[in-house]
């Protein structure tokens, strides 16, 4: 309890997540080169870029499911090292939605949704189902909440997975392609969600390509390519006026068709 | 441009291609050839059944006491009748086989207990049978407390003995070989190798030679003095090496549980156990159901073994009575019968696996 007093208390001031100088490599391969991110508390990011431009290991940096070699990456105040206690107490701030769900195939909805708050959390088993079912229809799927994700549509189990990470009451969220696995009908339920939880003031990371989703909800889009941040901007002159060539390649790429 | 507003109504499938004689005709007899190989089947069938069945029950003898009254051409199940006391419960004395019985009902009662899905308890139950029971079990049998006469192990055999063989390494070796899996799958490099080395190790060396050296060899390392009774150095000699293979059983199941689901779990703040108990373990374990039966069947199986070192499983002990010059030449009944005991359970094993595969069955996979 007091250490997220401390930090919602510091929350107004520091930045939600900063990543200074964050280098990785796979093997000989430079992934991510000289990264410099800052995202304010209550900030929707859009990250886009060709595949393979290391988007989706920027964003699973910041909750250690990658390691970075070099840099610096401090989650809500709290610097990421490799200290296990620590990385634990980050991934419990931050949220994540994954291009393929992975929802537990084992377990109903409701208990996917309950059961890292029971024991991560250690919440009473009532009470974290009472949280869950609140959450899930807020996604809009409690109808289905005793049937298992093997049951359900992708566009439903990409929203359970939504209302399982929120269960954690997470500071900040992140996206990664969380609409690129689904049948095209099967999109729009799921940014539907994700605007909603924007309008709420989530800060949330989405690695998407989802351009019409970048220019609704996006206080910035940021375009990688080749492991680096080749552009910044605010959604309307991020579009409408491209500085970067390979930014303007990308677009006219994916919004040409 | 087409357009079409009705819908087909829905009728059944034709006749000819439901129900039993459709069945027949399309696997058995589906062309001239098909039909010349089901009947040639069939015949081959007729011409080995015929004389078992003769043999095993028609032409049969059940009731007696000595080999005189075995007249008749077929089996002699007199003997079998004769020894089924042995064969069950090998040299245990006669007033005190109540012990052997009580603990095995206590068990049964306890295993249907868990395996019956409707039965409350199960959290309570489970670890009564994990750790009460062993040592209720050990106390009942061995004696030596409450008033028990002590029975020393080279008392015990036959069946009962093959049962608490079997039981015990499979209860002990699947935890040890879960622990080895994930050890092996381990980030870390010490606790990778030693796991490496314990499986390779174990899973390199004949049953037989591991069952002869913690016979011959192992009381050379003990201390003066010191004895471990025969039958726990089987037992250990026999968890060890089944904990090997189940390790690598169990790593194949790991392997096929999509990274995601950890990564799910890691996400959501869950630590290494919790990652492992909660999300990958019963998922995998599920998948690993055939496997990990395949390894208990064979571990029943290779407790015949245990014969080389003198304990009198139910293998041994049908050995030991066909020598009995009393009933001289009924070998064929007595390995028929402990065959047919070995299949029994072995068969259970393989139904009860295949009820829980469909009982635990989610959908699909991700």
């Amino acid at each position: 309890m007091s250490e997220q007093a401390i930090d919602s208390q510091a929350g107004a001031a520091t930045p939600m997540v900063e990543m200074r100088g964050v280098n990785k490599w796979y093997g000989d391969f430079h992934v991510l080169r000289d990264i410099h991110l800052e995202v304010n508390r209550g900030e929707r990011i859009v990250i886009c870029g060709p595949s393979g431009s290391g988007k989706s290991t920027l964003i699973r940096c910041i909750n250690h499911l990658e390691e970075h070699q070099e840099g610096e990456i401090v989650v809500g105040g709290v610097p990421l090292t490799q200290d296990v206690k620590r990385i634990e107490q980050i991934r419990r701030s931050v949220g994540m939605v994954f291009q393929h769900f992975n929802l537990f195939p084992h377990l109903t909805v409701l208990e996917n949704c309950c059961l890292s708050p029971m024991w991560v959390q250690k919440k009473p088993r009532r009470e974290a189902e009472a949280q869950a079912m609140q959450y899930l229809e807020r996604v809009q799927i409690a109808e289905q909440a005793r049937k298992y994700p093997g049951q359900l549509s992708g566009g439903q189990q990409q929203r359970v997975a939504i209302a399982r990470s929120l269960c954690m009451h997470p500071e900040v969220m992140l996206f990664d392609e969380p609409t690129s696995a689904l049948d095209p009908e099967m999109i729009k339920e799921v940014l539907d969600v994700m605007v909603e939880l924007a309008k709420e003031g989530m800060t949330m990371l989405c690695v998407t390509h989802e351009m019409g989703f970048a220019k609704t909800v996006a206080d910035r889009v940021i375009f990688m390519d080749q492991g680096q941040i080749i552009e910044e901007n605010a959604p309307e002159p991020f579009f409408n006026d491209p500085q970067s060539e390979r930014t303007q390649l990308f677009l006219s790429q994916i919004l040409g068709h | 441009m087409t357009h079409n507003e009705t819908v087909i109504p829905e009728r059944p499938a034709p006749r000819l291609t439901v129900g039993p004689l459709a069945w027949l005709r399309a696997n058995l007899f589906s062309g001239p050839v098909n039909s010349l190989f089901t009947l040639l089947g069939l015949y081959l069938l007729y011409l080995l059944l015929t004389p078992a069945i003769q043999w095993a029950l028609i032409d049969a003898d059940w009731i007696g006491t000595s080999r005189d009254d075995c007249s008749r051409e077929g089996a002699c199940w007199v003997f079998v009748n004769a020894r089924l006391g042995q064969f069950v419960y090998g040299l245990y004395p006669g007033g005190e086989i109540w012990r052997i019985n009580l603990m095995f009902a206590t068990f049964a009662a306890l295993l249907a207990w868990l395996a019956i899905p409707r039965l409350p308890f199960k959290r309570w139950v489970a670890p009564v049978t994990l750790v009460a029971f062993p040592v209720f079990a050990y106390v009942l049998l061995y004696g030596g407390h409450f008033g028990l006469p002590v029975v020393e192990t080279h008392r015990w055999g036959g069946l009962s003995l093959t049962l608490i063989l079997a039981t015990v390494g499979m209860v002990a070796a699947l935890p040890i070989g879960i622990v080895l899996a994930l050890g092996r799958r381990s980030q870390m490099p010490i606790v990778r190798s030693v796991c490496v080395v314990f499986i390779e190790f174990w899973r390199g060396v004949p049953l037989i030679t591991i069952l002869f050296m913690a016979s011959v060899m192992l009381p050379l390392f003990l201390p003066t003095g010191m004895t471990i009774d025969r039958l726990v150095r089987a037992l250990i000699g026999i968890t060890l090496f089944q904990s090997a293979y189940m390790a690598e059983v169990v790593r194949g199941g790991l392997q096929a549980i999509p990274r995601g689901q950890e990564e799910a779990a890691a996400a959501l703040g869950m630590g290494y156990w919790q990652r492992m108990g909660l999300i990958v373990l019963p998922q995998a374990l599920k998948m690993m159901i055939p496997g990990i039966v395949n390894t208990f069947i064979s571990l029943f199986k290779d407790t015949t073994l245990v014969m080389i070192i003198g304990l009198f499983d139910l293998l041994g002990i049908v050995q030991a009575a066909l020598s009995d010059s009393r009933w001289l030449g009924f070998a064929v009944e007595g390995y028929v019968f402990a065959a047919l005991m070995f299949w029994i359970f072995c068969f259970s094993m393989s139904r009860y696996s295949q009820y829980l595969e469909k009982k635990l069955h989610t959908g699909h996979k991700r």
